[in-house]
């Protein structure tokens, strides 16, 4: 259904430094700007006296088959940004647009056939009397695509399952494993853009690396587009070709991954952010107890 | 056998059959080192088996009357158990009786956790104004001692085994309702939920397919507790003259006959009552083994 065409022109974006490597365009002929952008975003919790403001005018922008890494530490309102994006969280204004779609409070099915999101926790995220294969082929229903048998295996086997774990429930899976299959289940209905709420945090960090490693092959097999959060900066300099900090529910800068190594920030607040992790690197290797940081 | 055990076993199994089979097989397995909770259900399938082949099992008609045999004693040659003030054999009147408690248990079963299930995670899940009203309605319901109330309705819609179910079935959802909306408060803004509302899934297929799963474990073992409750509302419903009728073998209205002989012959009443006390036990063991294995929190098989 969705015919697509890759055109391999670079431009420049507009605040944010990087060159997206694709751009696309629809058949029809019709040009739109295509990735997410997000304009004056505004998201609360409460009302009144109880009013908490999470995200404070966020803009930034995301062109298709970009990567951005959402950094910044815990309750900055990074995740928020996401499920604003994908309508879990209604109490937002400002402007949303996914793939020339402007969001309004409720999303169309055609909005998650576009935007699929992979959760932080994955011991929370499937759901424990569901077997894989009752998790793929629900999802490959509600997005009305047939052929359920060849697409559960195929997509378990691109995500590094194979077959033999078609039929399995959470409780006999690792978390890895289950964070694959809740990639797998993102995949299942062939989304553009992916959206990755803190991928990796829960899992321990040789199978963190194996999760970025997939993420990474998956985003050049399927010319995906990556919106991800995490507290982690190497995680995000793995994945991302820029990274936007935000702080207090403000986005404080936007930098790309070689002025993030060459550790040239403008902004005090990323400075800190840059000088904490390293420290952070350091002091790890000293206690050599490489756990994550805790969750967000 | 050993092959259908390592297929039951099998740590990637290859069918959704397969993989029910050995989910129900684990569970199993799990269920049976509960030596009471077997005990229970052992009782339980016997209480089915001795209803379905009444007809079979009882010596004598549970209705045919002798009065020249009035309130034989137990042991009585031909009456195992005596027989009561018309001269009917306890013993098949007990056996005849299993299945009018069966199928009062049954029918409560059905409508009230039913009922219950779906008030409470519609009220849970949707939230705001329907959850108040919901909910309200609910402690309406749950503020009447719940004899009374079923007297209420029995009362108004005429005495008789199925208005006897009935009122007990109306009174009998308010705690469902409550449990399944706890349940549903807790896992309504899961990841997993969150998960397939991402893929579209609207709230009643949410609802059906991915909350209710998850109350009916606590559910059933809250029927199973209340099973007991049950048979003993309904029998007393019995013995008060507003539930089964006359010359029905209900185990509560033969109490209720044998009420007037208590003193003189004792085991007119007793018999039925004894029966009474270990049907209600063995839902009981049964509802406290189902617990350890259902219960999400546990771990278990979940």
């Amino acid at each position: 259904m969705r015919i697509q065409e890759t055109c391999h022109d670079s431009f420049l974006l507009s605040g944010i430094g990087w060159t997206p490597y694709r751009n696309i365009y629809r058949v029809d002929g019709l040009h739109m700007t295509q990735g997410i952008v997000i304009e004056g975003l505004d998201v609360w919790f409460g009302e009144h006296a109880e009013r908490v403001q999470a995200v404070k005018g966020v803009s930034l922008e995301v062109a298709a088959g970009a990567s951005v890494g959402l950094v910044g530490e815990s309750g900055s309102g990074k995740s928020t940004i996401l499920r604003a994006l994908t309508g879990l969280v209604s109490t937002w204004s400002g402007h949303l647009q996914v793939d020339g779609e402007t969001l309004g409070k409720r999303r169309s099915r055609a909005f998650y056939d576009k935007v699929q999101m992979v959760f932080q926790d994955p011991y929370a995220s499937l759901h424990p009397r569901h077997s894989v294969d009752q998790v793929l082929s629900e999802t490959l229903a509600l997005h009305k695509l047939g052929d359920v048998d060849r697409r559960i295996v195929g997509l378990l086997e691109d995500v590094g399952l194979g077959r033999q774990f078609r039929f399995r429930y959470p409780h006999q899976l690792s978390g890895g494993q289950r964070q694959r299959v809740a990639i797998a289940r993102a995949l299942a209905a062939e989304p553009s853009i992916l959206l990755l709420d803190e991928p990796t945090s829960a899992l321990d960090v040789s199978v963190q690396a194996e999760i970025l490693n997939l993420l990474s092959d998956l985003r050049e097999q399927r010319q995906l587009t990556y919106l991800m959060v995490s507290h982690n900066l190497a995680v995000v300099a793995h994945l991302c070709e820029s990274i936007a900090v935000m702080q207090n529910g403000q986005l404080v800068e936007t930098l790309s991954v070689q002025d993030l190594r060459a550790m040239q920030a403008t902004e005090p607040y990323t400075r800190e952010l840059l000088k904490s992790s390293m420290g952070y690197v350091r002091s790890t290797q000293r206690a050599d107890d490489s756990q994550t940081s805790p969750a967000n | 056998m050993s092959s259908l055990r390592s297929w039951l076993n099998s740590e990637s199994p290859e069918s959704r059959a397969q993989a029910r089979a050995a989910a129900i097989y684990h569970g199993w397995l799990e269920f049976r080192t509960n030596r009471l909770a077997l005990l229970g259900l052992w009782i339980l399938v016997l209480l089915v088996l001795i209803a379905i082949f009444a007809p079979w099992l009882s010596p004598h008609d549970p209705f045919e009357q002798n009065l020249s045999n009035r309130l034989l004693p137990l042991g009585a040659e031909g009456h195992l158990l005596g027989t009561d003030s018309l001269g009917r054999d306890i013993l098949s009147r007990l056996i005849y009786g299993s299945r009018i408690t069966l199928y009062i248990v049954s029918l409560v079963a059905l409508i009230a956790p039913v009922l219950g299930l779906f008030i409470g995670t519609v009220a849970g899940y949707i939230g705001g104004w329907t959850d108040t009203v919901l909910m309200r309605f609910t402690d309406i319901f749950l503020a009447f001692p719940r004899l009374v109330l079923a007297l209420a309705f029995v009362a108004a819609l005429g005495a008789g085994i199925e208005n006897a179910v009935l009122a007990i079935a109306l009174t009998a959802w308010p705690p469902y309702a409550r449990i399944a909306r706890a349940e549903t408060l807790s896992i309504r803004r899961s990841d997993y939920i969150s998960a397939v509302k991402l893929q579209g899934a609207g709230a009643l297929r949410i609802i059906t397919r991915h909350i209710w799963p998850l109350c009916i474990a606590s559910l059933v073992v809250r029927i199973t507790l209340d099973m007991a409750g049950i048979i003993l509302a309904a029998a007393g419903l019995g013995f008060l003259g507003l539930g089964a009728r006359p010359p029905s073998p209900e185990w509560g209205a033969m109490i209720a006959e044998g009420r007037r002989f208590i003193l003189d012959y004792w085991w007119v009443a007793t018999i039925p009552g004894i029966a009474i006390f270990i049907v209600s036990l063995a839902f009981n063991l049964l509802g406290d083994g189902l617990r350890d294995l259902l219960d999400p929190k546990s771990g278990g098989s979940s």
